[in-house]
């Protein structure tokens, strides 16, 4: 489980998290939601290691992630897979070689090991017979699903996306959640998603974090967040005029 | 000043951590190599061979007088280039064309959350982007200087060659009057330590890049103008001390 404690994280003398303790369930889609400048990707990125907080502590499955030295980390590291915001796939390598890179780093398979494996994950995200391609040549969705392909080469234990309906159309959006869902749920992944589309979160929350000015100001799940008093949270969902009717048809 | 020289010696001391794989840092090495190496000989063979040459006849127009013996235009320019023209010279080239693509590729991978991505992944990304660059660097400058002293003076023997100002037997006589040994000596030390500078000041101009495309060009700027800075400044002390 990953859980974080007392998160503060500040940008000069700009104070971004105040005190963020949360619990991520295990095999499970958590989704951390909330405005513009609400936090959402900095918590995302202090629990990755990408930022390191101010203060409080990062921990998996009991291991103090914070503390550890980039050595110490690396073992946890090999167990995260992460989809960017903007794909982030390595723009000089083919898609297959973008899937193979942690392999050739971290295992000791052999080339056509290495190459089933990629077919496979291709095959998972329904990008079969796109190896060659590069980056440049896909469209937006499909490098997310490469992205999707690369983060579960390893097999991860954990799988952290920042944003991954950002500048998708809708039909697209639910295409990747519904992936993220399914990968979830096929091989019990831990997985942390930042988001503020509403579809993503009555479509896979599971569990759901809300954020607001820096704090947790609440928790619980899709089917409890339409019945909330929370005026923050209520403000946040339902600003469209679209989930104000859907709100009161439920 | 002092931070950033400070995070400039930290991110090298990163850069150079125990890989991860070595046959996959190798094959960066090799990548880098060839980028630097074969992908700068165009521009360094032109530059190279047309300095020679003018740097010759204006030797040649300098020194035009009865008392002093021809040949001094293929010792003088021989000196020059080996000395001068083509460790720092090229350098200041290849930082404009090295250390830009350098700063620039670094930067593009650090604004798109590619280097981001490698961190998480567990990879030391100082050490899988930087370490084959520098490595590169001070491997292929020195080859490139090498070529470029042998067409400096073989573009002052075309010169001698086009015009009357000094005949080829001069200036092949004066190349071989009281050759110094020490001056490739100086030469090659020269451009090892520019082919760092030049590597590790655009790897790092790049790595700490923040914003988008607008700041990516502005560190590639930045690293090529302290880069060439850097060089001249190295240039006069290992001038100082080794001549």
């Amino acid at each position: 489980m990953i859980e974080t404690k007392d998160i503060y994280k500040s940008f000069g003398d700009n104070e971004v998290l105040k005190g963020i303790t949360a619990d991520f369930k295990p095999g499970k889609n958590n989704l951390i939601i909330g405005g513009s400048g609400s936090g959402k990707t900095t918590l995302l990125k202090c629990i990755v290691g990408l930022h390191a907080p101010t203060k409080g502590d990062v921990i998996f499955d009991g291991e103090n992630f914070t503390d550890m030295d980039f050595e110490q980390r690396v073992p946890i590291r090999k167990q995260i897979g992460m989809l960017f915001q903007n794909s982030a796939l390595f723009d000089s390598m083919t898609v297959e070689e973008n899937i193979i890179f942690p392999l050739n780093l971290f295992t000791t398979m052999s080339k056509s090991e290495k190459l089933d494996r990629a077919n496979f994950c291709l095959d998972r995200v329904n990008l079969e017979g796109k190896n060659k391609l590069y980056p440049s040549e896909l469209s937006g969705g499909m490098k997310k699903r490469v992205g999707i392909a690369r983060a579960i080469s390893m097999e991860p234990k954990y799988l952290f996306v920042d944003e991954p309906n950002s500048g998708l159309d809708p039909q697209t959006s639910i295409v990747i959640d519904e992936l993220i869902a399914e990968l979830t749920l096929e091989y019990k992944i831990t997985t942390v998603m930042v988001t503020h589309d509403m579809n993503s979160v009555m479509g896979i929350g599971d569990h759901i974090i809300f954020l607001h000015k820096g704090q947790k100001w609440w928790e619980g799940s899709n089917k409890e967040i339409a019945h909330t008093d929370n005026k923050e949270l209520n403000d946040f969902v339902f600003a469209s005029k679209f989930m104000q009717a859907a709100k009161e048809k439920l | 000043m002092f931070t950033s020289f400070g995070r400039y010696i930290l991110l090298l001391r990163l850069s150079f951590r125990k890989p991860e794989k070595f046959s996959v840092y190798w094959g960066e090495v090799m990548r880098e190599m060839v980028s630097i190496g074969i992908g700068s000989l165009g521009i360094i063979s032109i530059i190279s061979v047309f300095i020679g040459a003018a740097t010759t006849i204006q030797i040649a127009f300098q020194l035009a007088s009865p008392l002093i013996p021809r040949s001094i235009a293929g010792s003088i320019g021989r000196d020059t280039t080996i000395l001068e023209f083509s460790p720092t010279i090229s350098s200041l080239v290849l930082a404009g064309r090295v250390g830009s693509s350098i700063a620039s590729q670094i930067g593009t991978m650090r604004v798109t959350e590619q280097i981001d991505a490698l961190e998480i992944m567990g990879v030391n990304a100082p050490g899988y982007l930087i370490a084959p660059k520098i490595i590169g660097g001070v491997t292929m400058v020195p080859l490139l200087v090498i070529v470029s002293i042998f067409l400096g003076i073989g573009g002052g023997y075309l010169a001698c060659f086009t015009s009357s100002d000094v005949s080829t037997s001069d200036y092949i006589a004066g190349l071989r009057d009281g050759f110094d040994p020490l001056t490739v000596q100086v030469a090659l030390v020269k451009s090892v330590v520019f082919g760092f500078i030049i590597t590790s000041i655009c790897a790092y101009q790049g790595f700490y890049t923040t914003g988008g495309a607008l700041e990516v060009g502005q560190s590639a700027t930045r690293g090529v103008v302290y880069s060439c800075v850097m060089i001249l400044f190295a240039d006069l002390v290992i001038t100082r001390l080794m001549l």
